[in-house]
């Protein structure tokens, strides 16, 4: 048996805190341990994300719970000596309160994690993900285990009665879903789990694939014990590469334990799970092109009806569900549907996970439950905006979604309230922006994604999309005319109506929330030919003023030498030549240099 | 290791629970002094020998910490236990033959040995 560590180290393992060194912090420390000989007592455990990845490499000592941010490999000798062996506290790499400055010790008296209701991330950073058995010993496969003993409706009632909706976006009730595929007819079914996580700055589905893989194994199986079905496939983007190892690993250990495959727990119900790795093309997210893309062919939406759940992979009825979603059933068979739908609001029930991007203080993933306002989401648990700057906007639900001014930000979040703001839940990816953002580059952004993006089956949403970038573009340039806002929202509205799935249908959100929100933002560009935000390079212009000592900082800096003068004299800059990179600006010592 | 019905799960989650006991603080705290004088001492074998009789008993909800000087370097190795709702217990020049009874008398039990007690606060 293995010997009881009176001390765990967990280190985060998760994408974020693992590109900027937590491998190396991880056998930095199991090397110190080893040459003080604490091996057997002290554990060292490579675990999921935290979420607060914007303060990784991310390290917690247990039994205190003692939560270090930002740790080098150079620590580890110290975290070994001074917290390991001698039992204190190394106050330098406390976390801190970007809005006190106060340094706290305890984990869970961090504002970010205290305002959150963890449950699809309940394991996520609190146990190794490639171990089965801490799985377990976190209360894994109880659920599976208690959905075999009753009937596969009982099953879907129980999830009917959790309330719970389909997190990948779409809103759809899951109970719902599976009844269809349930109802359906055919000797064949399958369970698909949609990890195509496509909305830039959304990370949630990553998280929970690296950070509990076996979580969303046994939601799937108990998928297809409730629809009747005995395969699934994951969809998974090659490009979440430590996502997918986690996934062959957990896949290959429930297995190997019979946790998948034939008569699991002795119920006589037996499940097989393939993990497809995608290429990442954004429309695949959509669920008729992912069938297609499974299948072989390329990835591209068909008409529905008939929908998945009665002809669905190779014609077969299937079920598809988000990860997120899956995440969740586990802990919903073994808590009951009730316990799920105490949180949340009338019509959108327990909790979601948002990835906080943007102009933020404390980046990373949170969850919280349904109904909790967007302020509370950016100042409470999201640290407000860094550098004193002010709030403009928030960016929901990704390429797909609105953009929601300051005067929304009271406004309790679930499915319905977002869409009737102009957004929509999406995915869960939160983008925030603060006064230094233009409202129309911003769109500008999102177009250009979903533009790149475009199958190309529909003609509305292939040329359309172009189109209304070419507008946007030519706005941002300083050569936009007064009838580009309402051939803006023309277009908007035939690409809406012609496209056949929802990456056309709803890729003129982020223009149309921001034409409803940040109008005048348009017309300064267009009419007064200025960007208020200061951030389109054509309206701007550098000059030198009466404070330059004529040191030749700024003309070094330049890229393209647009900068001229003699030593000790005041230097010019040519606006020909001018890129406008900002670069002298940065450079001067003397503020000597203005944007205008 | 197969899984083959509840009871297999049960087993494996029981003894997963046991080995991820540190991960949380327990109200119930027994720590070992460490500084120099302590090691000497051979406070080591001591905090050793606590894991394995706490290990071999599957008592879960009891966090082993250690720290540096508990200032009586002449009655070291030192070990202190604190239970909910009780005052701190310091047992003195304990030796890891000691233990046993520590854990099964005070941990378990919650009677206090009062040979090995040198204070109480």
């Amino acid at each position: 048996m293995e010997k009881l560590a009176r001390a765990h180290v967990l280190c985060c393992g998760g994408t974020g805190c693992s590109s900027s060194g937590s491998r190396e912090i991880i056998s930095a420390l199991r090397e110190k341990l080893a040459a003080r000989g604490m091996s057997d007592e002290v554990k060292v455990v490579e675990t999921g994300c935290h979420g607060l990845c914007e303060l990784g490499p991310l390290v917690i000592v247990y039994p205190e719970g003692v939560f270090y941010t930002r740790v080098q490999v150079s620590d580890a000798d110290e975290i070994v000596e001074t917290h390991l062996v001698k039992g204190r506290v190394i106050e330098r790499l406390l976390f801190k309160e970007p809005t006190t400055l106060a340094s706290v010790p305890d984990y869970d008296d961090i504002a970010f994690y205290k305002k959150q209701q963890r449950y699809a991330l309940i394991n996520c950073g609190h146990i190794d993900p490639e171990s089965m058995e801490e799985y377990i010993g976190a209360e894994g496969y109880e659920g599976l285990a208690k959905a075999l003993s009753m009937t596969p409706e009982d099953v879907i009632a129980e999830i009917k009665k959790s309330g719970l909706r389909g997190r990948g976006g779409g809103g759809f009730p899951t109970g719902n879903k599976w009844q269809f595929t349930r109802n359906a007819v055919g000797d064949k079914k399958y369970v698909i789990c949609n990890a195509d996580e496509g909305d830039p700055g959304a990370f949630m589905d990553r998280s929970v694939l690296e950070g509990d893989p076996h979580r969303v194994l046994e939601g799937m199986t108990i998928c297809g014990y409730a629809v009747g079905s005995d395969e699934g496939y994951i969809y998974c983007r090659a490009e979440y590469p430590l996502a997918i190892k986690r996934l062959q690993r957990a896949i290959k250990q429930a297995t190997d334990a019979g946790l998948l495959g034939e008569n699991i727990l002795g119920s006589g119900f037996g499940f097989n799970i393939h993990i497809k790795e995608g290429a990442g093309a954004f429309v695949c997210g959509e669920e008729t092109a992912l069938l297609a893309s499974i299948e072989g062919r390329r990835g591209m939406p068909r008409p529905r009806p008939p929908f998945p759940a009665n002809s669905g992979l190779w014609g077969k009825p299937t079920n598809i569900n988000n990860v997120e979603t899956f995440a969740n059933i586990p802990s919903i068979m073994r808590d009951g549907g009730d316990y799920f739908a105490s949180w949340g609001t009338e019509t959108s029930k327990g909790t979601k996970v948002f990835a906080l991007t943007g102009k933020i203080n404390n980046t990373g993933l949170a969850e919280v439950p349904m109904g909790i306002t967007m302020r509370e989401i950016i100042y409470d648990i999201g640290g407000g905006i860094p550098d004193g700057k002010k709030f403009k906007a928030v960016q929901i639900g990704g390429p797909s979604g609105g953009c929601l001014p300051e005067q929304l930000l009271d406004l309790a979040i679930d499915y319905e309230s977002l869409t009737k703001a102009g957004a929509m839940m999406g995915s869960g990816g939160l983008v925030v922006m603060d006064e230094t953002t233009c409202m129309v580059d911003v769109a500008r952004y999102f177009l250009n994604f979903t533009q790149d993006e475009s199958c190309g089956k529909c003609t509305p949403c292939r040329e359309g999309t172009k189109r209304m970038l070419e507008i946007l573009n030519r706005i941002c340039d300083g050569k936009g005319v007064e009838d580009d806002i309402p051939l803006l929202e023309s277009l908007a509205q035939s690409i809406k109506e012609g496209s056949l799935c929802a990456l056309g249908q709803t890729a003129p959100n982020p223009v149309l929330s921001t034409l409803s929100f940040f109008r005048h933002e348009y017309e300064a560009h267009i009419r007064d030919h200025k960007c208020p935000a200061g951030v389109c390079t054509a309206f701007v212009g550098y000059t030198i003023n009466d404070n330059c000592r004529g040191c030749g900082l700024c003309k070094k800096a330049c890229p393209v030498a647009a900068i001229s003068g003699a030593v000790k004299s005041k230097h010019a800059i040519d606006p020909e030549k001018c890129v406008k990179c900002g670069a002298c600006q940065a450079k001067c010592p003397f503020k000597a240099i203005d944007k205008g | 290791m197969a899984i083959k019905n509840l009871d297999d799960l049960r087993k494996i989650k029981e003894s997963a629970k046991q080995a991820m006991s540190a991960r949380h603080e327990s109200e119930t705290r027994v720590t070992v002094g460490m500084g120099t004088c302590g090691i000497a001492a051979g406070a080591r074998a001591v905090m050793t020998a606590i894991l394995d009789e706490i290990s071999k008993r599957g008592i879960q909800n009891v966090s082993v910490t250690q720290t540096g000087y508990i200032e009586m370097c002449r009655k070291e190795p030192l070990v202190d236990i604190v239970r909910p709702g009780e005052p701190k217990v310091t047992y003195g020049n304990v030796k890891p033959e000691d233990v046993p009874r520590i854990v099964s008398e005070h941990l378990v039990n919650g009677r206090v040995l009062s040979d090995l007690v040198v204070a109480k606060i």
